[in-house]
């Protein structure tokens, strides 16, 4: 596999693009990005150091310390909790001599912790240099390490992780799963021009998949009504949002799909130039889809004159993002492929004004861009067989926790929560957290609402991002909150006020609601706090990440009333002993 | 350019189109607060949301908008007001502010905009995290404590050689501002004054420059860039049917500062010693109360198991508590303790210093003396507190001004010179 940066860049890219790709070659061969890289980098690219440093700093795969000789991530996200991250945690630490953080004293062994790795359908999980170990036990792991200290490369051992499609709709219904042949989509382009495909979006409804539902032909329309010579298509593949993994499986298997989606939206708004953003995460895919940019080259999918079509030019390359929640947004992975720090614009220009630098730019989901190439091989008529009026075709719903089986649900529009739990054997389902931390919170009473795109303010359906994690009766639901609100505590980009902050000062609230320190009126705050988020952050991500505790007062109001009572005293709740145990330690 | 026309809370205000809505909000005379916002920096950096108003219905910061024709503005919706408020109390939550320490007070952004908001003080839990001070940099100190990440020295200094200086390192909650070294030492005198200047804190001080200026002459002490600071007095006092009121006083941890501030009202102490009787108070001398108080005043936050008994008490006794100074408020300078682990401040005060000899002395612990807690709490941390006077100390007429409006209603109109965190 060809280094980060060696790959071929567009000529109309300035250096700086390459920043991220050379970190990573060097965080790789040196384990560390040492002062001299800092340095050098500076040096070249004409900036101060303390600039490089900030990038460096600001992506937590890069590391400023040595990583250990193999660099091992574990996924702390709620799902790898329930399924046993404390007693993998304990594995690795006894095994490799390290503790989370740090490296062993030899040097040999680097771990870690990161948020949600993609793989909620085979936690445990980790990743060892970037590769994937699931369904780890203490005797796996003692085994992985063991191979590892004898010479094993871990890109040797590891998983070939599973797909666990679990579900397809009747009838042959399947859209994304349908078998792929190469170029069959594409070559379809013949027989459009561009508003023609942007047509058929427009017929079909086809809404992006990213979690915001924006309609796809809006975005492509004003971007083909750019004036520019030059623009981009991009396909975000960060998918960080936890207990998502939808398309992780899409990468996996349907790579080919995904590029002839991006070649089509290329075909319909004019653009000469695609990247796939994929998050470092799922670096362990980028070998596969490159093998597939290259067949598509050799096939004429992609290059000069594509499919035949005089004149249609489109290049694609990999661009792999290292550790950042927040660069899923997108205009933060804007900034992040122009090779800075991935924090969101301040939104006065869309992306397809002035997107990649400042050019006019499409950015979609993995699963939008494969919906399309599907849309354009079957058509739109065959297309709106698939789901409900107003809401068609299927959606992919990535589902976890407590169920038998977890995996990759692709439904019809318009299935009930209910429908969906049944087939996934969800075991005493009592809350339910759809679209990750940041979507919506739903009980078990709700289990007859239907899942589609019709209702905007999802108030009676729910709109579905992608994901499903399901939690029983006995799970702890101040636990559950603790581990998002950890979670957007460090994914933050920092930049403004109340996402950086707030998500801190959440954070001790909830603490004082586990500590039993809490009261009616601490459950209060908390509401009021998380309206505050939402109402002032800059981007979606601080905007959303109190969705989940506010929901989860407003509908599990009993399970807070009876363990959160309103204090009758002027006392407030205070663990005197905890506050003298420090200075006990002076008794003589 | 054109004059339009744009509506700010339902009335019609003009400006030239394309102003951007915090200055064209300022030419009307309505005050849009903001921290971040300067004028020089363009795109506007949009990263405090203390100037977040309804802009055409969406939620999003003024500094960030143009005017333009037609648009309709929210900005003093009571929901808005809270909001902004918020925002700045939380920025006093996440550093570690102690304005009587500061050598920017009287001359900083944030501790202004506090007072132009009225925060007595902040709803949301101090965070004391232990920040860095940068004495490395050649010219200047980096007070991180003090930092509110604004970014307008990232995007204002610059060498000769057009190089940043400063920029955000680290991501979510260790986000701080980075200062290179290299570069930092390259900058003019000029220049290096020039970021002290513009950072809206006291984050920047440049070594050898005092920011100095005698109390009453710094920039923020005497006028609000408000028209109305304070809803204005609606009716005279009626003083007729002044029942005369029990007051019970006492310092926790503090200094007895905010009492002598009490004090400090010149002949109008007359008048206060008719209206009121007081019982247990250092001013008394009274240990312990001999009866129930109308209302109790509180100095200093809680640094041991003594002060949290004794505040308890004060709670029992009162029908009003109010605290008073920053130190009963949210800590205050004790709470500079509050960053670092309480037995590496015992063991620097009493085994490491270097007035003692080694084994020759030992951290206090006796069965008779309290005991020491892990950090400083605030009092609304042990008991309900009804009220808060901020200042260090708050000024004579601000904590009478109080009193009297709670014990005989009497409506007061504080002033913004009145009103100080120093
Ligand atoms: C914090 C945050 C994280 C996001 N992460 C992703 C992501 O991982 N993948 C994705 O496709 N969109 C993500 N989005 C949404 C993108 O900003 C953008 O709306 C989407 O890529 C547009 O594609 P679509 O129209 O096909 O949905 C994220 C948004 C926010 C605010
Ligand atoms: S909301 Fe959070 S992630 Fe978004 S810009 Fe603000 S700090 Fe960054
Ligand atoms: S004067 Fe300003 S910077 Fe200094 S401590 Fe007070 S609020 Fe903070
Ligand atoms: S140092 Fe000052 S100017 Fe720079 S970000 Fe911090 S508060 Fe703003
Ligand atoms: S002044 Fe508008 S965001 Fe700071």
């Amino acid at each position: 596999m060809r280094t980060d940066a060696a790959q071929k860049f567009f000529s109309i890219e300035p250096d700086r693009s390459r920043l991220l790709s050379e970190l990573w070659d060097r965080q790789l061969s040196d384990r560390y990005i040492t002062d001299e890289v800092i340095q050098q980098l500076a040096g070249k690219y004409n900036v101060s150091e303390i600039e490089i440093e900030g990038v460096v700093t600001f992506y937590h795969f890069f590391h400023r310390k040595p990583a250990g000789k193999h660099t091992i991530y574990i996924n702390n996200s709620i799902v790898a909790e329930l399924k046993g991250y404390q007693r993998i945690r304990e594995a690795f630490e006894q095994e490799t001599g390290a503790r989370i953080g740090y490296t062993d004293p030899s040097g040999t062994f680097g771990l870690f912790e990161t948020p949600c790795i993609g793989l909620s359908d085979q936690e445990p999980a980790a990743l060892i240099d970037f590769y994937p170990f699931t369904n780890l036990n203490a005797l796996k792991i003692k085994d992985i390490i063991r191979k590892l200290k004898e010479g094993k490369t871990a890109a040797e051992i590891c998983d070939a992780p599973d797909d666990h499609i679990r579900f397809l709709p009747a009838n042959q219904h399947t859209l994304f799963f349908a078998p792929y042949v190469r170029g069959v989509a594409v070559n379809k382009l013949k027989d459009f021009n561009s508003e023609g495909i942007i047509e058929q979006l427009r017929i079909s409804e086809l809404a992006g998949r990213g979690g915001a539902f924006f309609p796809t032909w809006k975005k492509w329309e004003s971007c083909r009504k750019e004036n520019s010579p030059d623009k981009f298509i991009i396909c975000n593949a960060d998918e960080g949002e936890p207990g998502t993994f939808k398309d992780r499986v899409l990468l996996n298997n349907q790579p080919g799909s995904v590029l002839e989606g991006m070649i089509i939206a290329a075909f319909a708004v004019g653009a000469d130039y695609g990247v796939i953003y994929l998050r470092g995460e799922y670096r362990w895919l980028k070998k596969k889809l490159e093998e597939e940019i290259e067949h598509f080259y050799a096939e004429g999918l992609l290059g000069k004159n594509v499919a035949g079509i005089d004149g249609f030019n489109i290049d694609i390359r990999l661009e792999i993002g290292a550790g950042a929640y927040v660069c899923g947004e997108e205009t933060a992975l804007l900034e992040s492929m122009e090779g800075k720090r991935g924090e969101p614009r301040t939104k006065w220009f869309y992306p397809v004004q002035k997107g990649y630098l400042q050019l006019p730019t499409v950015v979609n989901n993995v699963e939008t861009f494969v919906a399309v190439a599907r849309l354009i091989q079957v058509g739109s008529f065959e297309y709106q067989k698939r789901g409900i009026p107003g809401s068609n075709g299927t959606k992919l719903i990535s589902i976890s926790g407590d169920c038998n089986k977890p995996g990759i649900y692709e439904i019809e529009w318009g299935m009930t929560v209910a429908e969906l739990l049944d087939h996934c054997e969800a075991i005493d389902p009592f809350y339910i957290q759809v679209s990750g931390p940041s979507g919506e919170v739903i009980s078990i009473k709700e289990k007859y609402r239907r899942i589609s795109m019709l209702d905007l303010l999802a108030q009676k359906d729910i709109r579905c991002g992608g994901s499903f994690m399901i939690f029983n009766s006995k799970r702890d639901i101040v636990n559950i909150l603790m581990n998002f609100s950890e979670f957007f505590k460090h994914e933050s980009c920092g930049v403004c006020t109340p996402c950086r902050a707030g998500n801190f000062i959440i954070q001790r609230k909830l603490e004082r609601l586990k500590n039993g320190l809490a009261d009616s009126s601490d459950v209060l705050e908390l509401k009021s706090w998380g309206q505050i988020l939402r109402t002032t952050s800059r981007c979606g991500l601080g905007r959303t990440s109190t969705n989940s505790i506010i929901q989860a007062l407003e509908k599990f109001e009993d399970y807070f009333a009876q363990r959160f009572l309103s204090s009758s005293t002027g006392y407030r709740k205070f663990d005197e002993h905890h506050a003298v145990e420090e200075y006990e330690r002076y008794k003589p | 350019m054109a004059l339009c026309t744009f509506w700010i809370d339902g009335k019609e205000y003009r400006a030239e189109e394309g102003t951007n809505l915090i200055d064209a909000a300022k030419e009307n005379g309505v005050f849009i607060p903001s921290l971040c916002y300067f004028k020089h920096i363009d795109p506007p950096l949009g990263t405090c949301r203390t100037c977040t108003c309804r802009i055409d219905g969406r939620y999003d910061p003024a500094c960030t908008a143009y005017v333009c024709e037609g648009l309709k503005i929210e900005v003093n919706t009571p929901e808005l007001l809270d909001m902004r408020k918020a925002l700045v109390e939380m920025m006093f939550a996440e550093g570690n502010h102690f304005c009587p320490a500061c050598e920017k007070s009287g001359n900083c952004n944030l501790q202004h905009m506090g007072y132009e908001l009225g925060i007595s003080v902040t709803r949301f839990p101090h965070l004391f995290k232990d920040h860095l001070i940068d004495y490395q940099p050649k010219r200047m100190v980096m007070e991180h404590n003090r930092c509110i990440k604004c970014k307008r020295c990232i995007e204002e200094v610059f060498t000769y050689d057009n190089k940043k200086v400063f920029t955000a390192i680290n991501r979510g909650n260790d986000t701080m501002i980075g200062i290179d070294y290299e570069q930092e030492a390259k900058l003019t005198d000029e220049q290096a004054v020039n970021a002290m200047t513009i950072c809206p804190t006291g984050a920047i001080i440049v070594r050898g420059k005092s920011m100095a200026k005698p109390f009453g002459d710094r920039s923020f002490d005497m006028v609000s860039a408000q028209k109305q600071f304070k809803r204005p007095i609606l009716d005279k006092p009626n003083r007729v049917n002044f029942e005369k009121k029990v007051i019970a006083t006492v310092s926790l941890a503090g200094c007895f500062g905010c009492h002598m501030s009490l004090l400090d009202i010149d002949d109008e102490i007359l008048d206060v010693a008719e209206l009121v009787s007081f019982n247990k108070s250092p001013l008394t001398d009274i240990k312990s109360f001999t009866q129930r108080c109308h209302l109790g005043l509180v100095e200093g936050g809680c640094c041991n198991t003594e002060n949290i008994e004794t505040l308890k008490k004060f709670r029992e006794m009162c029908d009003i508590l109010v605290v008073m100074g920053e130190c009963a408020v949210w800590g205050g300078l004790p709470a500079m303790r509050n960053t670092i682990p309480l037995a590496e401040c015992l063991e620097e005060a009493y085994l490491n210093c270097v007035t003692s000899e080694t084994g020759e002395t030992t951290v206090p612990y006796h069965e008779d003396l309290p005991k020491i807690l892990d950090r400083i709490y605030a009092c609304n941390e042990i008991v309900k507190v009804d009220y808060t006077i901020p200042g260090c100390p708050p000024s004579a007429t601000h904590i009478w001004k109080v009193v009297k409006s709670l014990l005989w209603g009497e409506d007061y109109s504080l002033l913004y010179s009145e009103f100080k965190y120093d």
